[in-house]
């Protein structure tokens, strides 16, 4: 067979990008593997969804029930076991999001299937689906195979590839729920929005953002010295708000905000991809690191290796004689 | 409330040159230092806050060497009361799947209503382990968890999705909580605490001991195979800017100011 089944992720009425993603994934594994790329859609009035991944030249399989009007983690793994027995895929593919953490290693337990989480990338060479996926906060690549399996679970990075254009127009078929009836033990109660600060940094032109190299608060005073030089407003990277020194809303990165000033300044922060996600669409972007090898070089502009506390000052201290 | 609260030993990399073995499948982690993977650091701070707060027991697993029990009394000179320390080199550790069945394995004679582990694991980072562990328990889940509430029987959490968006999830009890980091502030162990988790009772055990068969949690049970490990180009366009510390500094305010950029 060789199918491909791509389950799509939306949320509060919107396809999450991880789903178009995919679409530069799948396809080519399926081809490989002698079989078709397909989409799984679960969701309620989910219509206008299925009619744009179809839009992938793709087969769409749309699930449209009330019971999924929210996401559940074990709603989702019972209507997934369910169809790898009917639809029997080669490969059962989805993001590495808050969503497919939260089923995908069940899955693979309660159907004893090789799961290879966080990829960024596939092929399928000599009969065997390899992936490869980061390790060590991404200083080192794997290379992972599967070993034979009536189906390969695999999850993929957010924002590992970019997604294609649409092509042709698909197919969408409507099937029942395997699930019939809702579940007791596990049940939505709510979405929280995050919190708003009294800074609003996706709308900054100037970031100073610290990351883990800040050490502790009382050195937050550099960099606010820093900032006021030239009229930036400060973020962090996740290290910086777990630690409690920025707070939560200023957190830039894939589960804070995503930002796109025209000047990111990156203090001590070695640049973990879901930060890079969050910044690397900023105009110019300058880091200063500790690590030639922190990964914050890789989307610099320009890039300084030394220490942030000895930098900041002399850079503050330029800063004001150059501006006057 | 008992509670059982996995922790995983693990080097720091955040600022080390980490170098592939010649066998071209390990890492050569020699010159590392190890600690407590840090979302399991948090996992540790909210199982001994919801002790704090409702009473009862927590309980410490890992899988880990012997130079882990430092790691292990640091997490009972924090509240923990005992732990169990699985050390057995037939483990494919390679395999998140392979160790949820060992930590299953440890756990599934007792009576417990949570377990807590760290959501991710900064060396390798499959954020899959607490979630397989639940399923091989046959217990409740939720994955990302940002806030605890334990109420009658059940528990309220709140996963951590993308953009600072919370989902709120109530599950029946028992449960598996993987932790985000950032839930908590993790403690300091105060020095009364560090002399008392001396005493408290800390066993070694192999997979014998616990029941497991080795071939089900082996690399021939594992249904994947590291093949290759290597370091990714780090490909920068960035001007790397040279000098000592005060021309570079100098450097870069003159292109910031000449560039209009500031």
């Amino acid at each position: 067979m060789g199918d491909v089944l791509v389950l799509a992720e939306h949320r509060q009425g919107a396809l999450r990008d991880i789903s178009f993603e995919m679409m530069a994934i799948a396809p080519k594994i399926a081809e490989s593997m002698g079989g078709e790329s397909k989409v799984l859609l679960i969701g309620s009035g989910i219509d206008d969804m299925a009619k744009k991944m179809s839009g992938y030249g793709v087969k769409v399989i749309v699930i449209d029930d009330p019971l999924f009007a929210d996401f559940n983690a074990d709603k989702y793994q019972k209507v997934l076991s369910a169809l790898l027995d009917d639809l029997k895929p080669a490969v059962l593919m989805t993001g590495q999001t808050a969503q497919g953490v939260d089923f995908m290693p069940a899955l693979a337990v309660e159907k004893n299937l090789p799961l290879v989480a966080e990829a960024i990338d596939l092929n399928y060479e000599g009969e065997t689906l390899k992936a490869t996926r980061q390790i060590y906060s991404g200083k080192v690549n794997a290379t992972v195979a599967f070993k034979p399996a009536d189906t390969y679970l695999v999850t993929i990075r957010e924002g590992a590839v970019e997604a294609p254009e649409p092509a042709a127009a698909g197919e969408v078929e409507k099937i029942d729920s395997p699930l019939k009836e809702d579940i007791s033990y596990r049940k939505f109660v709510e979405y929280i929005e995050a919190e708003i600060g009294d800074v609003d940094i996706t709308q900054s032109d100037i970031l100073v953002s610290v990351g883990r190299g800040l050490k502790e608060d009382k050195n937050l005073a550099v960099i606010e010295e820093l900032a006021q030089a030239i009229k930036a407003d400060i973020s962090g990277s996740r290290a910086a708000t777990d630690a409690g020194w920025i707070p939560h809303d200023r957190q830039v990165g894939t589960s804070g905000k995503t930002v796109k000033p025209k000047l990111y300044i990156a203090m001590g922060i070695s640049g973990a991809f879901q930060h890079l996600a969050g910044m690397k669409g900023a105009k110019t972007i300058v880091a200063v690191n500790k690590d030639p090898e922190a990964p914050i070089f890789t989307v610099a502009d320009y890039a300084i290796v030394d220490d942030m506390f000895k930098v900041v000052p002399a850079l503050t201290e330029k800063l004001k004689e150059l501006k006057g | 409330m008992k509670s059982i609260v996995c922790i995983k030993y693990v080097p720091d990399t955040s600022e080390a040159e980490v170098k592939v073995n010649p066998d071209g499948k390990t890492v050569d982690d020699s010159r590392f230092s190890f600690d407590i993977n840090d979302a399991d650091n948090y996992a540790v701070e909210e199982s001994v806050l919801i002790k704090e707060d409702k009473g009862g027991e927590v309980d410490v697993l890992s899988i880990g060497p012997k130079q882990s029990e430092v790691m292990i009394r640091m997490a009972m000179a924090k509240g923990c009361d005992k732990a169990n320390r699985v050390e057995d080199d037939r483990i494919a550790d390679h395999d998140p799947l392979m160790v949820a069945k060992v930590l299953a394995g440890a756990i599934k004679e007792q009576e417990f209503d949570l377990v807590f582990t760290g959501c991710w694991a900064d060396d390798d980072g499959h954020m899959s382990t607490g979630v397989a562990l639940a399923e091989y328990l046959g217990v409740n889940h939720a994955s990302m968890v940002k806030k605890v509430e334990v109420l009658d029987g059940k528990v309220k959490a709140h996963r951590e999705l993308e953009g600072g968006l919370m989902e709120v999830v109530e599950l029946e009890l028992p449960a598996v909580l993987t932790i985000q980091t950032g839930i908590n502030e993790p403690r300091y162990a105060p020095i009364r605490g560090i002399r008392q988790a001396q005493k408290k009772e800390l066993n070694v055990v192999s997979l014998d001991d616990l029941g497991i068969d080795p071939t089900e949690v082996g690399s021939d049970a594992s249904q994947v195979l590291v093949e290759n490990l290597y370091i990714p180009e780090v490909e920068s366009a960035a001007e790397f800017i040279e000098g000592e510390t005060d021309e570079k500094a100098e450097k870069l305010a003159s292109i910031l100011v000449k560039g209009g950029l500031v």
